[in-house]
């Protein structure tokens, strides 16, 4: 089984037609997914790798059946597809874009609380469930299929730690990459639920960073609420105090938390094993499976 | 993006938030007309974007031309906390019976904005929030609706805001509010904002960061922005486009992504070495991004060797190796060793390609970081 993505996964791309939009959807299409439509306004009638262009997102659902959907606009607009997609509406949402302006995404968190839809992102790689569909821009071939749930921050970490995992033939259920902005519709709680619930996830891999207390409080939720194993890795252990790395997410504010170690802390103190390295992720999960 | 106190004091001036009267002065001989032309006494205030600028010796309270000239003469010119200050506000003196902080931020957690009032203002609001978090009154804002009048009036009451003031400092909650969301703030602040004897409130200070990412449709705000570069590294990561922060130690790191960057500096301390640096090339690098982080890490004279970690996504090894290839080919002699280690898209080809005799090629992350530590160590040795 598997968490957000399936067979049944139909998807629109909206921006189909930009360069990112159209190399993904054929890498997309290559990897097995049900692409089954495209949503760009004033593009529709055309076609895009054989996929079929609609000018709004809601007819693209509601002629091709689509119940998810891939954000690839570019920033300035993303909000607004964004709002386009739960509104159509679809299960799913996966915003890829980078840079979406935070209260632009302040206001699609607001909706998203009064929908069903889950959205994942935005600034994320995706989400894909090995052997079957992925939604977004991860590599698939590093990915296999088996019984370990991963939910990451970071895009190239989440291929970092999947090597290491899938090397030793450790597959995965589903693996979701949640972003690493300051607002995201998906969050690690959101995402250690979905796997506590999926009986064929035997244990969840959860990669953080420093910046926030998103991590504290996943440690909070799996001390009270899960079964499942979970094995952690945290990364910036040796960022300084006050920099931003990268990720706007990914500032310390020297108040205590939000630093690597009172998210390991946290962590430990969950009964949630922290690897130093990616390879100990996989020793880990290695000793639990 | 961070305004300089003098601009964030026009923006907030300009919607009708009372401000003190001040000039900005480049020379010494300029302060001191400004401060004549104001009358005394002034405050002479170092414009560079660092907190604690009072304690640093960046601001000085003056009563007459000779004081002013005396402390323009310390303040410009000086090096506060590795900034050049080549700026001074000369600004009225406030007389204050009171000090209080007003703030609108985007309360991550929530995902929605925060108003804050507190009486504890003219302090390091930080320390407050941690030691005292009930000192300061916070109201969430729907942000599609904004802030409702009686959210500001709420905030002001709730804060223990004296009777007398309340309405105003709820007006300028209201009005800092509203810029905030109009001028796509991350943070704007005011502290203090003085009530003087009269029941006046003024903004002695102005804080204000706009949202990097919203800067394209904040087009008078990007005309504002001002190198805040703290050395020529950081300036030159600026000119390039990289995520870039100079370290203290002597393995220079460049990766994509900021997670995997991060992880690579966190092995490098794990096997022992000292991170020099954080470079993020970002998603999708071509050659010449590559010849630049190349150019970069080259550039800090305390880089002993370099790790160079890709691991591609939507990035390309081969177009990282072609970009690796071409920086290097163009030194008679490399200045430190470069261990690189390739993986995901077209790593394969990447290898291929790769001039061996230019590089160390590893194959596993742990590999490429313990010999880059292994060559920092031979090389400082």
């Amino acid at each position: 089984m598997s968490v957000l993505v399936d067979e049944d996964t139909r998807v629109v791309v909206q921006g189909i037609t930009g360069g990112e939009g159209k190399f993904h959807t054929e890498q997309m299409l290559d990897y097995g997914t049900n692409v089954v439509a495209g949503a760009v306004p004033g593009k529709g009638g055309q076609e895009v790798a054989g996929v079929p262009v609609y000018d709004t997102v809601d007819k693209a659902a509601r002629e091709e059946d689509a119940n998810a959907a891939v954000v690839f606009v570019p920033p300035a607009f993303a909000g607004d597809a964004c709002f386009e997609a739960l509104d159509a509406p679809v299960d799913l949402v996966v915003t890829i874009t980078e840079g979406i302006p935070t209260q632009d995404m302040s206001k699609v968190y607001r909706k998203l609380q009064e929908t069903d839809t889950h959205l994942v992102g935005p600034n994320c790689p995706g989400v894909i469930t090995p052997g079957v569909a992925k939604l977004g821009i991860l590599p698939g071939n590093i990915f296999s299929e088996g019984n370990v749930g991963f939910v990451s921050r970071s895009g190239t970490l989440t291929y970092q730690v999947v090597d290491s995992l899938t090397e030793r033939g450790i597959g995965q259920t589903t693996a979701i990459g949640i972003g690493g902005d300051p607002i995201i519709g998906t969050d690690f709680i959101d995402a250690l639920e979905l796997f506590e619930n999926d009986p064929d996830t035997h244990a969840v891999v959860m990669c953080g960073e420093i910046g926030g207390e998103d991590e504290e409080e996943a440690a909070q939720y799996i001390a009270a609420n899960m079964d499942t194993p979970v094995v952690g890795f945290i990364a910036g252990r040796t960022a300084p105090p006050g920099k931003r790395m990268g990720h706007a997410g990914a500032i310390v504010s020297g108040s205590g938390t939000g630093t690597a170690q009172s998210k390991i802390d946290a962590l430990e103190n969950a009964g949630t094993p922290v690897g130093d390295t990616p390879e100990e992720v996989a020793d880990h999960v290695e000793d639990i499976l | 993006m961070k305004l300089h106190e003098y601009q964030a004091k026009r923006v907030f001036a300009d919607a009708g938030i009372p401000t003190p009267d001040a000039k900005l002065a480049e020379t010494v001989d300029e302060a001191v007309a400004a401060a004549d032309d104001i009358g005394y006494p002034v405050a002479i205030k170092a414009q560079v974007q660092v907190g604690g600028r009072g304690k640093a010796g960046g601001i000085e309270l003056v009563d007459d031309a000779a004081e002013a000239r005396e402390a323009a003469e310390n303040i410009l010119g000086m090096d506060l906390k590795g900034y050049h200050v080549d700026r001074v506000l000369v600004e009225e003196a406030v007389d204050f019976t009171n000090e209080l902080y007003v703030g609108v931020t985007m309360d991550r957690g929530e995902g929605e904005p925060v108003a804050m009032v507190s009486t504890r203002g003219g302090v390091n609001i930080e320390e407050v929030a941690a030691e005292d978090p009930d000192a300061i009154a916070r109201e969430h804002v729907d942000p599609a609706f904004g802030m409702h009048p009686y959210q500001a009036r709420k905030a002001v009451y709730d804060a223990g805001v004296d009777r007398e003031v309340a309405n105003d400092v709820a007006g300028v909650l209201s009005t800092l509010y509203d810029l905030w969301e109009d001028k796509d703030g991350a943070d704007a602040e005011i502290n203090p904002l003085m009530v003087t004897a009269d029941d006046e409130v003024i903004a002695a200070d102005a804080v204000m960061n706009i949202d990097g990412d919203a800067l394209f449709r904040q087009p008078e705000l990007a005309e504002m922005q001002e190198d805040a570069a703290e050395d020529d590294l950081e300036a030159k990561a600026n000119d390039y486009g990289f995520d870039y922060v100079r370290l203290d130690g002597n393995v220079g790191i460049i990766g994509n992504g900021a997670g995997l960057v991060m992880t690579t500096l966190d092995l490098v301390d794990h096997y022992g070495g000292e991170p020099a640096n954080f470079l993020d090339i970002g998603g999708g690098a071509k050659a010449e991004r590559v010849t630049n982080a190349l150019d970069m890490v080259f550039s800090d004279e305390n880089v002993d060797a370099v790790v160079f970690n890709i691991f591609g996504g939507i990035t390309r090894g081969d177009e990282v190796a072609q970009g690796i290839n071409e920086a290097l080919e163009a030194f008679d002699e490399i200045p430190k060793r470069v261990v690189v280690r390739l993986a995901g898209t077209n790593a394969e080809e990447g290898m291929e390609i790769l001039n061996t005799d230019l590089v160390t090629v590893e194959k596993t992350l742990e590999d490429a970081v313990q010999r880059a530590v292994q060559y920092a160590e031979e090389d400082s040795a």
